[in-house]
Parts: structure tokens; sequence; C-alpha cells
């Protein structure tokens, strides 16, 4: 593996990312736990080691206005929120999917007032899974890093010209340190060569963007975007076999799944709290349970085909999130249960936990107990706080 | 490279060429000629960003498109930051000679808009933002806004009993944006149109921000007839109520003293808007407007 290693915070891993990805406008507001991500990278344009123009913006909201405005001359942006920022940026996020501007952003996931509260959890992005952008979620560093380069691969892609998020758990992701191995930017620059695109203002060429559609043109416009977001599954799986040639990490595509061939019960969730089931899979694996993991990596496009391949086998599955849709359930579990709905065949026990709110801790033991639950699952309510 | 030297825009060498042209503007529209008149200036390099609003409702309508430069749409509250990714990225990616300008109505300026404006004239950046001010949210139907004078009638301030029109003064854009020490700014009428393609001239050269507040009489919102535009934007001018004026480094600079004032009553009384006034409330303006000038006189340069 060519490239450097490095001790790299998963903000760090993302900054790092950035700078290889060479993106021509960076806007940023700061947020905890967002900071160090553009704190780095005014270090980098500041040491001539990232050639972007670097804008600090009044608030969230001016960062993604700033950074659909300079991608529709044609430049590669980038932007990094969390939170409340996040929820203030709402009104552009909607605007740049429908704008097919392929803006990547980074979000430290975070918990969303009231009650204030800095630490992780994913009600933020998830209360915007139907503004248009690709989510993806990363579990560590290395990962974080990898998906940020793809993001801007998938993102510009011509069949897909969508914004693209990549979610990091905050503070347990963010600020968490593990060693990254940063490639060597001619081949980052190989992977992801410089951003063009017909969907921009030309000096040469005219045009005029962001306009009005009424109702006769209006749902066309939607309904393309919807198919880009769909194509963008497939165009995912090919980044990432792309990147797995030149950089020899692969990924499995929208879902991971761990020891979930043979198993009768499985864990669903997302983000970094799986590094917390896997080793208790290994260990009730060790003796003799039939336990598996999935992780979810992408929420949008949802992979509602991968998911029941993978869980076909399974009679009890939990899914397990940080988040709620008060006075209903999880959002995950929303999309997980219409991904088997869809087939008409769900698992025989479909249960809901909803965990780690405000940065709730989330113990190895409370995941053997959600494993037992599934176990003896009759009886219970679908959704329970753990 | 283009010619930094300052050109003087006349009738005579005026672009005949039409950047903003086939639009729903209503006859006799301000905003849609202030538009106009600085693309003529700024030319076909422009790229253009109109939040949601008037101008963006009547140029935008998939698949009429009325700018034959380049134009967008931002969100109502991001003129100004749109403005600032567009410049950065034509930055970015070497383009030269092209003009970010946006054109934001008084609302999208004053009110939403304000935040963004403000970072951007804070960061220096090389934008041109024109604030075509018809003095209430014309486009959603006549909503008082904060640039909406005392005593205007709007459909949300309106006369009554109890009230008469908007009760709280027009907020002073020129001098908030000068507060901030932007590069350059100036007010300036659609009645006084060289006056105003020589600001936007003169804003097209300056290496940083430039405002340029320029007041565009709305027949529908203020009750007026279409034909009369042009002579209510110079009586804004005659009798005092609209000053013209710029903010360079060096201070603020008085282009026009009408010296003895045309009749604000004459003023008021020709709008629908301002007709519910008694002699009493028009004497207060008149008193605002004294005291103002008084100011004016005294500390800007001419």
């Amino acid at each position: 593996m060519a490239g450097m290693n490095m001790f790299l915070s998963g903000n760090e891993a993302v900054a790092a990312a950035v700078r290889l990805a060479r993106p021509q406008v960076i806007a940023a507001y700061p947020i905890t736990p967002q900071t160090t991500v553009i704190e780095r990278l005014a270090e980098m344009v500041e040491d001539g080691s990232l050639a972007s123009e670097y804008l600090h913006v009044e608030s969230e909201h001016s960062a993604l206005s700033a950074c659909i405005g300079a991608s529709a001359v044609g430049a590669r942006t980038f932007t990094a929120s969390s939170s409340q920022g996040l929820l203030y940026m709402a009104e552009c996020m909607h605007y740049a999917s429908g704008g097919r501007f392929p803006i990547v952003m980074m979000n430290a996931n975070r918990s969303v007032a009231l009650p204030w509260n800095i630490y992780g959890d994913q009600r933020d992005s998830l209360s915007l899974l139907d503004s248009g952008w690709i989510q993806a979620y990363a579990e560590d560093a290395q990962e974080a890093f990898d998906m940020l380069i793809q993001a801007f691969a998938v993102a510009e892609h011509p069949l897909v010209l969508t914004p693209a998020m990549v979610n990091l758990d905050g503070f347990a992701l963010t600020h968490t340190y593990e060693l990254v191995n940063v490639p060597d930017p001619s081949d980052v620059d190989a992977f992801l060569p410089r951003f063009t695109t017909a969907n921009r203002m030309d000096p040469e060429h005219p045009v005029s963007l962001g306009f009005t559609a009424g109702p006769q043109h209006n749902q066309a416009f939607k309904q393309l975007q919807h198919l880009a977001m769909l194509a963008s599954g497939q165009v995912i799986r090919e980044a990432e076999e792309r990147f797995g040639q030149r950089f020899g990490r692969s990924y499995p595509g929208l879902v991971e799944t761990y020891r979930c061939e043979d198993a009768e019960r499985v864990i669903v969730t997302l983000g970094s709290v799986a590094g917390t089931v896997r080793p208790v899979v290994d260990r009730l694996r060790s003796t003799g349970e039939r336990v598996g993991l999935l992780r979810i990596r992408y929420m949008r496009p949802f992979p509602d085909g991968e998911l029941r391949a993978a869980l076909a086998g399974a009679t009890s599955v939990g899914v397990l999130e940080k988040d709620i849709s008060f006075g209903y359930e999880g959002t995950v579990f929303t999309n997980v249960n219409s991904a088997f709905a869809r087939s008409g065949a769900s698992p025989r026990n479909l249960l809901n936990f909803i965990g780690g709110l405000g940065g709730k801790d989330i113990t190895p033991t409370d995941i053997e107990n959600l494993f037992a639950r599934l176990a003896a699952p009759e009886g219970l309510e679908t959704v329970t706080f753990i | 490279m283009e010619n930094r030297k300052e050109r003087k825009i006349t009738a005579r060498n005026l672009d005949d060429r039409e950047f903003f042209y086939g639009h729903k503007g209503c006859p006799g529209c301000g905003g849609s000629l202030a538009v106009r008149l600085a693309l003529k200036v700024l030319g076909e390099k422009s790229f253009a960003v109109l939040p949601a609003g008037c101008m963006s409702a009547i140029g935008f309508v998939f698949p009429q498109m009325a700018f034959s430069c380049n134009a967008m749409i931002s969100t109502f509250a991001g003129t100004a930051s749109m403005l600032a990714g567009v410049a950065a990225g034509a930055r970015a990616l070497g383009l030269e000679g092209i003009h970010a300008v946006g054109f934001a109505g008084d609302g999208g300026t004053a009110d939403i808009g304000l935040q963004a404006l403000s970072g951007a004239i804070d960061r220096h950046d090389r934008i041109i933002y024109i604030c075509y001010d018809n003095e209430a949210y014309m486009n959603t139907g006549v909503q008082k806004s904060s640039l909406t004078p005392t005593g205007a009638r709007t459909t949300t301030s309106p006369v009554g009993n109890r009230l008469r029109g908007a009760v709280t003064p027009k907020k002073q854009m020129f001098e908030i944006v000068a507060a901030h020490g932007i590069d350059y700014a100036a007010t300036a009428s659609v009645g006084h149109p060289l006056d105003y393609l020589r600001k936007v001239e003169h804003a097209s050269r300056v290496e940083g921000t430039s405002y340029i507040h320029v007041f565009a009489p709305c027949p529908v919102g203020w009750g007026h007839d279409s034909a009369e535009t042009i002579e209510v934007a110079k009586a804004a001018v005659d009798c005092g109520l609209l000053y013209l004026a710029e903010y360079t480094g060096g201070g603020f600079i008085l282009n026009h003293d009408p010296g003895e004032f045309s009749s604000i009553r004459d003023y008021l009384l020709g709008q629908g808007r301002f007709r519910h006034l008694g002699e009493e409330e028009i004497e207060a303006i008149v008193a605002q407007r004294d005291s103002r000038w008084q100011r004016i006189r005294r500390e800007w340069r001419t």
C-alpha cells in the first residue's frame, strides 16, 4: 500500500481527504464537533498545501449558499457542518440537490436542541433524509477518509450530479485517533480527475440556472432527480471497485454484512456503533449463537435489495439507531421495514431499538441484551429505548 | 484584460443589446429597469444572481428565460453568499473579466438577506450588490419590509382607526453598508439613469464589494400610474426623501443637493399608499427629512 500512514482523528482524516480531492472553493462556518475539519483546512490553505478559495462565511446557510454559487460556475466545492448548523442549511440542501450541484459535505452527527447537547446522535442528518443528498455513514476514520474521496467521484458523476454528505459520529468518530493510510496525491488525482460539468454558468455559453418550473414541468425535474439518486447506487459500487483496485482497500457497497450468512438474529445499525456490535457478535458466535451484524453504509440511496438479500435467512432483526421520529419509530427502522414490505417477506420479528440519543453510551452489555431480546421477542414492543 | 479606465456612459454609447428582455414585469416596473440598465453597463460576461422576488419571478419561468447573460435564482436569504460563491468559483477557475452582480429587492436585502450581505462586505468579496428598493415585498403582494417608509399603506401595515400604515422608519441601508467600511456604496434612482449608470460602471472597477441602492418605484404597490414611474423616482430626489450619494474609503459624498426641496406633500399624495396621510403626519415626515439633510449637509462632502 503506497502513501503514508498517519495517526489522525476522524475530522483530521476528513481534512486530509479534502486536501487530496482539491476542491476549488471551501465555505465553512464552525460548529462543534466539526470545527477541527475546517481548522485543518484553513491551515492547509495558509501553508499552500491546498489551493482553494476559503470563504469565512457568517453562517451555515451562507456556507452552503456559497458552495452552490461556486458549483454553479463549475467549481468543485466542499463544506462541513453539524446539528443546528446542518438544520440551518436545510433550505440550501434542497436547493443544492434540486439544482443538481454535486457539493460534498462532511457532517459531524450531533444531537439537535432542545435540550442543548453537543454529543453524537443521528437526528440531524436523518431529519434531512428527504433533502435529496446522498447520505453515507462512516464507521472509522479510514472509511471516512475513503468515503470522502469517493463522494466527490460519485456526486460529480454525470449520471448522478447529486450532492453527497459523509456522516461521522460526533466525538466517537470525529475526535478519535486512528492510524489512517493517506495515499499519494498523484494516485488520488488519477482516481478523481478535475471536475467538469455542463451544468454551469459559462461566459461563452450563458445559461439561466435555478429557475422556476411551474406545475406542468416541475414534477419532471423531480423525477429526474429521483432517477439520478437511484442510479447513484451502481455508481457508488463502481467507484468502490475502482478505488479498491487503485488503493487496495475494498468496500462492500451500500451495506456491510458481518457474519450474517447463517445468522438467525441480526442487528442492523449504522455509523461507529457497529464497532461495538462486531466484537459482541464474535463473542456470541464463539458460544454457538447464530448472530450477525448488518451495517448500513448509505441511507440514500437506500440499499433495500442488498438488505433483503443479506437478511433473507434471519428470523429476528433489530434496528439499532440514534434517532427517533417522535410518536412513531426511528427513521432507519421505517426504511428497513419498508424494504421488507416491498418484497412481502419480512423477518418473523422486526424490532426497533432507539439508543445513544445525545451521546448516551451504548455498551457491549447493551448489545448483548439486544441480542437476547431478539432471541425472545414475544410480547416486546416494536419500539424500545435502550 | 479589459480597459480598467472608467468609461463615461451616455445615452449615445450605452450598449444597445438587451440582457434582460421579454420578462413578465408589470408596466412601469422600476425594478426591471434597474436590472436592464445595469446589465447594459456590465455586459455579456455578467453572472447575475437574483433571490426569490419580483425579478426572479418575472425572468426565469421555465422554459422562458429572460436573461441572455448567465443568471440564477438564489435562496431568498442567499443573494450575497451565492454571489460570493460565484465570484470565488470564477476566481478559482481563472475566469477573467466577469462580473458577479446581484439584484435583490428591499426585503431580500434589508430584512432576510442582510446577514449574508454583511458577511460578503466583511470579506471584501469582489461582487456588485444592487438593491432595487420598491419599499415593500411586492412579489408576494405588497407587504411591509424594513425599507417601507413611515406612513405607507401596505397589505400588512393597513390603514384603519388604530394604524396609519407603516409605523417604523425606513432603515438606512446605505449608511448600514458604509458602516462596514465597504469598498464602494452608492444610492441611485431609476429617475436619474445617467447617475445610476455611472455608479454601476464605477462599481464594475472596484476591487472589492460594491453596493448600489437604487430607488425603483412600483406602480402596482405604490398606487401611481405606470407612466409616472420616472417622474415619481425623480420627485423622491427633488423633495429630499431620497439622496443621491456615494461612499468610498474617503467617506461620504453627496452627489446632488436639490437646494430648495420640492413639495413632500405633492410627492406623498400623488401615490395611493400615502393618500390617507393628514397634515400632521406629513409635517412629521418633513421634519425627519430636514433633520437628516441638516446632518448630510454638515457632514458629507459634495
